[in-house]
């Protein structure tokens, strides 16, 4: 029988995986109130470019650790290049149509990228798997694990803590809580809400992108990778709260938990355990774990 | 021009899109007979078509332009089929079954296509096949492993030039049982989709037959595309088991062998891949060494050294520059197979074009050649083919991966006898005799 | 007040549709089969959307639609019966198998809003999706074939089958254009827009917003099954794919597509999806997904109220 400490183990990993991803869609939703389905394919087109830059990294025989860096890179020029381009040429013209629409613009979005990653990279599979192995292996508990996916751990940690702190005690950030909170009256009090949603979607891309990044030397990078994230993603954003980023953290610990413990356990249950868990979550608190109390209008 | 030249032309067009080269519309300086228009599904997009779709549609490409230049060793060395070009005419088969059985009657009532080779998703070649029936239309599957095809219906218009993937699991059972005659637990993870749940269930079924008391560890079924295995493979690591079962393809296989070698697991288990050699050909000597490897039929690695298979391994290298993957050779074999029927139908028919009919009753009990050596249309009524099967553990030689221990298995001792389901052969023993 | 013409539109309409069925060739009547099935679904989306509602799992009961019968008769070893070979029972058994866990799940669901609603039929859904996976009695992800030889009980000709099958399809999308319009045009059915409007007036003034929703839940989810139940027997094949959210997906790209301003409007917006995509795929077979995603942004920049708005004046959603 597994030991309880490798489902811990094993779930804390996939969470920290899951979180990053979900946190920029939180975030998205919470300053936009756009639910970006999108966002599976810029975690896509981090892991490509991620795994181009590393692949081209080791046939130019450089440093094998630098390759590390090269994946916070690879999410920051997604992040600095996509993001603008999708929100600046696109979105910004759709705000103010129904969430649904907005939706669906972000759905159109994600149909045109997954054509145009295929159009650059093809259909065959990129793996960039050097970085994976290169810290070695740990063993925790019995079992081995790579020091990569420690490593994981700690970059979502040091994400999560980072986003917090600049969202509650740099002058930007305050300006975005304040935005999400009630986004009418921070533009009557002088609040470029223009900018403020250009720099989320900008932060939120490149979030996906760096989850998609820290993925890519693990997994062989294929066409469509975007499509199982998004629900995934959504599952724990629904469950945490939307636009609430301790709610992102517990989401996804607890769906990583969840499924570890039924790989572990009760393999057979492992297909449905998410959407069970979602539905559970639901009915019980039916806006998500951590809501705020919302005002209603009358 | 021949506007049906132009119809090829529109199709590979596309093609270009990803910088392949131009296709040369096959040259043909006799053009006294009408071309033949075969409709090819294969996956073009998706997670399929980087492992499967497009080796079989390159193996298509190359195998219709040699046939048409006349350069196929014997006995195929006549032009074409039969002296008539062949055009091919590529549909995607992304999208589900309900766009594959749209698009099926589009080619053949809208394009007017002659016969339709395709179809490597079992969902789609059970949806396609009592439309092929409906529509009159030749149709071979050359991929798909469901054994229900033919074990569950009568097929006039429908063939089948693949073994199942009974016979991968059966021999893969065979093989580990001859390898580890002191096998005591195994365990198995495999994609959660019909062809991973029936992979393993012949797997399982075999193993408690050839090896009664063995244990099962774990079977884990992680959902189709899942990409991480994490928990997968701390479960396997922990379940102690000797040999874990996988058919596992494209990225999921590539993501296992990158998840799981470096935490030990190929060392701790022999992993046997059934489904294994295209991610050999992509992956290379990272696929660690003694992992039992199965390229669901006599194919690449273990294609027989004859003039078949050395014609088609160069002309697919030097159009591709890498080596042909089983759903290439099994995409010749194919065609080969048409080729065959047809031209004995020509033949027996006086050298005139035959007609439908009678290609299917010359294809029918046909035993013809192919790359990876003998078919045999001996199942289903003489519409299913039989081939033996091979496997062999991975093993670096000199930087390059080879395998070793090749076990070869006749079709007699893998596969089910006509009229008798996979799943009571295996459960009664694999008994031959009715 | 002018008298309302539609059902005479709907009675010609009908006519043209079943009499200009058997001039089209084959190919033509399976893709108006498949649209107008899936036209259907699209319909039951107009209804929730109508109340503010929009459903990502819609594919629950487009799947039970098209999966009840056939896995009953399986499940419990029954004979091919009239149950399960029929082109008018079969799509009828799976929107009241369909209609019965929308009233059950409707309990639930109707208390939830916007992308809760959204997110927790997604959930069923694929919960759905999970099981049959699961079930290697209903051949798990291949799922099976299925048949119909008769059509209310009368035996179908060879050859028959499919004008048989398209002519049952165009009955069954005007009877629902019918029911659907008096429904909307009825005192239940004008509290739609109501409550998406503002639900505390609507409860204010003495009607159940709980009762209304469900309602419109319930029979979303009938005309979800019907439509299921028809396009599997176009297609002749089922599998859990049904279920998936992208199917859901699709269903609510065409209500968007379509818009919301008149009951015929899914299925115009049905018949122009499948074409673009069948038109996608055959000319753009590397980039079909470009195509359909650049046509969406399209449609909604410039016809926001859906295609519908191309031929009335009246361009508001309703």
């Amino acid at each position: 029988m597994a030991s309880l400490v490798s489902v811990l183990i094993d779930g804390i990993i996939y969470s920290s995986y899951l979180f990053i991803i979900a946190l920029g869609l939180t975030l998205i939703y919470g300053v936009m109130k756009i639910l970006n389905m999108a966002h599976g394919s810029l975690y896509a087109l981090g892991a490509y470019v991620a795994a181009t830059l590393i692949g081209a990294w080791f046939n130019a025989g450089l440093n094998p650790y630098g390759s590390l860096a090269l994946l916070a890179l690879s999410a920051l020029l997604v992040g600095v290049i996509a993001g603008p381009i999708i929100e600046r040429g696109l979105l910004r013209f759709m705000y103010g149509k129904d969430e649904i629409v907005l939706i669906l613009v972000t759905y159109s979005i994600f149909l045109i990228l997954e054509d145009v990653i295929k159009l650059i990279w093809g259909v065959e599979s990129y793996t960039a798997f050097q970085p994976y192995g290169l810290l070695g292996n740990i063993d925790i508990g019995a079992l081995p694990y790579t020091v990569y996916d420690a490593l994981l751990v700690v970059v979502a940690v040091l994400v999560g803590v980072a986003v917090t702190f600049v969202l509650t005690r740099t002058r930007q950030g305050k300006l975005l809580v304040a935005v999400i909170h009630d986004r009418e009256i921070s533009a009557a009090m002088g609040i470029n809400v223009g900018r403020v949603y250009f720099i989320t979607f900008t932060i939120g891309t490149m979030l996906a992108a760096l989850g998609g990044a820290l993925i890519a030397p693990k997994v062989s990078v294929v066409p469509a990778m975007g499509v199982e994230v998004i629900v995934l993603a959504f599952a724990v954003v629904v469950i945490g709260g939307l636009g609430s980023l301790p709610g992102a953290a517990l989401g996804a610990l607890i769906v990583g938990l969840v499924r570890s413990a039924a790989v572990h356990y009760l393999p057979e249950v492992e297909l449905f355990s998410i959407y069970l868990v979602m539905a559970l979550v639901l009915i019980v608190r039916p806006k998500g774990l951590f809501s705020a109390a919302e005002a209603r209008k009358i | 021009m021949n506007t049906r030249r132009k119809l090829v032309t529109v199709a590979t067009a596309s093609a270009l899109a990803l910088g392949l080269a131009a296709f040369a519309a096959p040259a043909s300086a006799q053009e006294k007979e009408k071309p033949i228009r075969i409709g090819v599904v294969t996956f073009l997009s998706g997670a399929a078509a980087g492992p499967f779709g497009v080796p079989a549609r390159n193996g298509a490409e190359v195998a219709a332009e040699a046939l048409n230049g006349g350069k196929v060793p014997a006995p195929y060395t006549a032009a074409g089929l039969g002296g008539a070009p062949i055009e091919l005419l590529f549909v995607d088969e992304a999208g589900g079954t309900t766009k594959q059985v749209n698009e099926f009657r589009n080619l053949v009532q809208r394009d007017n296509v002659d016969l339709v080779i395709g179809y490597i998703s079992s969902g789609d070649c059970l949806a396609v096949a009592p439309v092929a029936e409906e529509l009159k239309r030749l149709t071979v599957f050359f991929d798909c492993g469901t054994p229900r095809i033919f074990e569950d219906a009568s097929y006039k218009y429908l063939f089948r030039t693949g073994a199942t993937a009974t016979m991968d699991n059966t021999a893969a059972a065979l093989y580990v049982t001859e390898m580890k005659p002191a096998l005591k637990k195994f365990a198995g993870i495999n994609q959660n989709y019909a062809w991973g749940q029936d992979s393993w269930n012949d797997f399982e079924a075999a193993m408690k037959v050839l090896k009664p008391g063995v244990d099962m560890g774990t079977s884990q079924m992680p959902k189709l595309l899942a990409g991480q295995y994490g928990a997968e493979i701390s479960a396997l690591l922990t379940s102690g088991a000797d040999v874990v079962h996988s058919s596992f393809w494209g990225g999921d296989a590539e993501a296992l062998i990158l998840q799981g070698a470096p935490r030990g697991l190929f060392k701790k288990s022999t992993i046997v891949m059934t489904a294994g050699e295209p991610t050999l050909v992509r992956l290379g000597t990272q696929v660690p060494e003694g992992t039992v490897i199965g390229a669901r039929g006599p194919f690449n690695m273990f294609a027989p050294d004859n003039e078949l298979n050395r014609w088609f391994r160069k002309a697919y290298e030097d159009r591709y520059a890498v080596v042909p993957s089983y759903p290439a050779y099994k995409m010749v074999q194919a065609i080969l197979g048409v080729k065959a029927a047809w031209e004995k139908a020509q033949a027996a028919n006086g050298g005139k074009r035959p007609s439908q009919d009678q290609v299917i009753a010359a294809f029918e009990n046909l035993s013809f050649e192919g790359p990876g050596g003998k078919v045999d249309m001996a199942l289903g009524k003489g519409h299913q083919a039989v081939q033996g099967t091979a496997y062999g553990i991975t093993k670096n030689v000199g930087g390059k991966v080879t395998v070793v221990n090749v076990k070869r298995y006749p079709a007699s001792r893998v596969t089910p006898p006509d009229g008798v389901k996979s799943e009571e052969w295996i459960k009664s023993g694999f008994k031959t005799a009715k | 007040m002018k008298a309302d013409r539609t059902p005479l539109w709907l009675g010609i309409g009908l006519a043209v549709f079943l009499g200009g069925g058997w001039l089209i060739p084959a190919w033509a009547q399976s893709l108006a089969i498949l649209a107008l099935g899936k036209g259907l679904v699209v319909l039951g989306l107009l209804l929730l959307m109508r109340c503010g509602l929009v459903s990502f799992g819609q594919g629950l009961y487009y799947c039970l639609g098209a999966y009840a019968a056939v896995s009953i008769s399986k499940i419990f070893n029954l004979p091919p019966s009239l149950l399960t070979s029929d082109a008018v029972v079969m799509p009828l058994a799976g929107g009241i198998v369909a209609g019965a866990v929308a009233f059950v799940l409707g309990f639930l669901l109707a208390n939830y809003r916007s992308i809760f609603f959204a997110m927790l039929s997604l959930a069923f859904s694929m919960i759905l999706y999970g099981l049959l996976i699961k079930m290697s009695v209903l051949g798990s992800s291949d799922g099976f074939n299925i048949t119909y030889g008769t059509a209310a009980g009368i035996r179908l000709a060879p050859g028959a089958h499919l004008f048989a099958l398209y002519a049952v399809s165009v009955a069954m999308v005007f009877a629902a254009l019918l029911g659907a319009h008096r429904f909307l045009s009825s005192h239940t059915g004008r509290l739609g827009p109501a409550i998406r409007d503002n639900e505390l007036r609507v409860e204010y003034m003495g009607a159940s917003v709980r009762n209304v929703v469900h309602l419109n839940y319930v029979a979303a989810a009938v005309l979800s099954g019907v439509g299921g139940g028809l396009v599997a027997l176009s297609i002749g094949h089922i599998d859990p794919d049904l279920a998936y959210w992208t199917t859901s997906g699709e269903f609510v790209f065409v209500a968007i597509l379509s818009g919301t301003t008149n009951v015929a409007a899914p299925f115009l917006g049905s018949l122009i999806f499948e074409w673009i995509k069948s038109v996608a795929y055959q000319y753009t077979p590397y980039t079909w997904q470009l195509v359909l995603g650049v046509a969406l942004l399209l449609v909604i920049m410039f016809l926001p109220a859906g295609l519908w708005s191309l031929f009335g004046r009246r361009g508001k959603g309703a």
